[in-house]
């Protein structure tokens, strides 16, 4: 009897709880949901009643060609990639052979390296945009070249990086696993880049999900260092199109779903990774 | 070469390297600069003493800013880690369909910033406007038209943008109280509610230590979003300190005072941030 309460009792609860994130599921999704029924409308229609599932035109697939060709989006997308992936590997192979070597070595210079790592994270990029501008463009004369900015991120993103492998080193990584390739003859390189490295992937993974993402979606910085219209990427190139086409809206939303479509792609299909991977990050 | 210089070399040289030259000298050269008055183009930058500092000081326009920015993100803390923390409670709970809805809710995290405010800048001057024309015969206004309208639209958007992410730390926090702590809570007589209040929100405070680092300090830098959704309009009255430092150096070519007032939102982040250290560690020692 008092089961059967409690089980039905635990029924309703979760119906409620349903119904609730339904509600703000729907919510969480309208501005998509604007994006997608407007970007098959012509300029009027939008204008008329943009909540219109479609337009007294009807239907056109004209706005895509149209935004393709006046954003650059391959050129965009092409930068936008290239800057990516090599940002992720730099950081990833770099941070992770740093942390090895501060966790497994106490010296002095380590611990300076990491006590400043750790501080620096709490300096906003705002303190460090303007030297750089002043550094990079005045002095070096390097801005404009993509390597600048892949550069740049994997300098923002190592002390976080190194942190949590760090972490993930001291608690995922036996020491006697070490000892053992030692005496089989391992010198400290084998024993990171054969060992260690390999044990270290669902961290690594961690870290390429969140700055992936993170150098995908960076704005400010790309800014300041991609001057020159072939090295726009997504985020820039959205924002110059903006400027430029406000008015047009049918050409913009085209243009902000085409910005979005890629990482929702990728999503679609590395979505319980990419889940799972901030989730795993989340708990040290 | 001694051992440990080689070793130091092989592992981290190339890191300290990146990091001190995109870090750390900047850091020290961004010191420099705010006793200078240079113009962003030539060479020399005349040494001005402390006159960067009297006009960050003397400049109302930043400490509105900065006011905003206060109002701003205490607001919009509380939101997305109140909304955050109740999702992530429901979506652990066993309900049917709970992985569909944490995937969901992360989707906003994905998009940037700047993508994101577009969108909603979309959403605000003509759906919404739309849907509140069609609902009262009135003509409606758009919430990007006002001044605190603006505000409470740019904290919408950065709610509906984090709380997903904050979400997946607070179901990682949850799924880290063990099940025999509430089991034996409820043996003892405790509510669904009671153990929550005194059992997970007290075992869960380095998740809560950990979203609100990350939420503080997004929020007090925030720029894209503010950039795309209201750049500051109407009038000025939405920018933040994040876009009027950027403002004062890039569009009005301050370099200088720029700096020195982007040198004292660093000073407020490194106080906030160490106070939140100090008394999530305090607290984590209780629990």
């Amino acid at each position: 009897m008092e089961n059967e309460k409690a089980a039905r009792n635990k029924k309703i609860r979760h119906a409620i709880m349903i119904i609730f994130l339904t509600l703000l599921f729907i919510a969480f999704v309208f501005p998509f949901i604007m994006v997608i029924i407007n970007v098959f409308k012509v300029k009027a229609d939008i204008t008329a009643n943009p909540l219109a599932l479609i337009g007294k035109h009807g239907f056109t697939l004209e706005n895509f060609p149209n935004a393709v060709k006046k954003m650059n989006f391959f050129l965009s997308f092409g930068n936008s990639l290239f800057i990516t992936i090599l940002s992720t590997i730099g950081t990833i192979i770099l941070s992770s052979m740093t942390a090895y070597l501060i966790v497994r070595n106490n010296w002095k210079a380590n611990k300076i390296l990491f006590v400043l790592m750790i501080a620096s994270m709490v300096i906003p990029f705002q303190v460090l945009m303007i030297p750089l501008v002043s550094l990079y463009g005045g002095i070096f004369g390097v801005l404009n070249h993509r390597i600048t900015l892949i550069f740049m991120h994997i300098g923002f993103s190592l002390s976080m990086a190194t942190f949590m492998f760090h972490g993930s080193i001291h608690t995922n990584v036996p020491i006697s696993l070490e000892e053992a390739a030692t005496i089989d003859g391992c010198n400290k390189w084998q024993i990171f880049s054969q060992i260690v490295f390999p044990i270290l992937k669902p961290t690594i993974a961690t870290v390429a999900i969140i700055d992936a993402m993170a150098f995908w979606n960076d704005y400010l910085l790309p800014s300041l260092v991609l001057g020159r219209k072939e090295l726009y990427t997504i985020p820039i190139a959205t924002k110059v199109f903006y400027g430029t086409y406000s008015t047009d809206t049918g050409l913009i939303m085209a243009a902000l779903l085409l910005a979005m479509l890629p990482i929702l792609l990728l999503y679609l299909f590395l979505q319980r990774y990419i889940v799972e991977g901030i989730t795993a990050g989340a708990v040290k | 070469m001694s051992y440990k210089l080689k070793q130091y070399l092989l592992f981290a040289g190339v890191s300290t390297v990146i990091f001190a030259c995109v870090v750390i000298i900047p850091f020290i050269y961004g010191l420099y600069l705010t006793f200078t008055s240079w113009d962003g183009v030539s060479r020399s930058k005349p040494f001005v003493g402390i006159t960067n500092y009297v006009n960050a000081f003397a400049d109302a326009g930043y400490w509105t800013s900065l006011g905003r920015t206060f109002i701003y993100s205490a607001i919009a803390v509380i939101l997305v880690n109140a909304v955050a923390f109740i999702i992530a409670y429901m979506v652990t709970s066993g309900i049917k369909g709970q992985n569909f809805f944490r995937a969901g809710f992360f989707v906003p995290n994905l998009i940037g910033g700047i993508v994101l405010g577009y969108v909603w800048k979309f959403v605000f001057n003509k759906a919404l406007v739309s849907l509140a024309g069609s609902i009262s015969s009135g003509q409606a206004k758009s919430l990007l038209a006002t001044e605190t309208g603006a505000i409470a639209a740019l904290i919408i958007v950065s709610v509906w943008q984090y709380a997903g992410y904050m979400m997946l730390i607070y179901v990682a926090g949850f799924m880290s109280v063990s099940e025999d702590v509430i089991e034996a809570a409820k043996i003892d007589g405790c509510t669904g509610t009671q153990s929550i209040i005194h059992i997970s929100i007290p075992l869960m405070t380095a998740s809560f230590v950990q979203c609100l680092f990350l939420t503080i300090t997004r929020c007090f830098m925030v720029y894209d979003v503010n950039l795309s959704l209201t750049n500051g309009d109407p009038y000025g009255s939405s920018a933040l300190a994040a876009m009027h430092v950027y403002n004062q150096a890039f569009v009005n070519k301050n370099y200088g005072t720029g700096q020195a007032e982007a040198l004292i939102l660093f000073v407020i982040c490194a106080i906030i941030g160490g106070i939140q250290v100090y008394v999530g560690k305090k607290g984590e020692v209780q629990a």
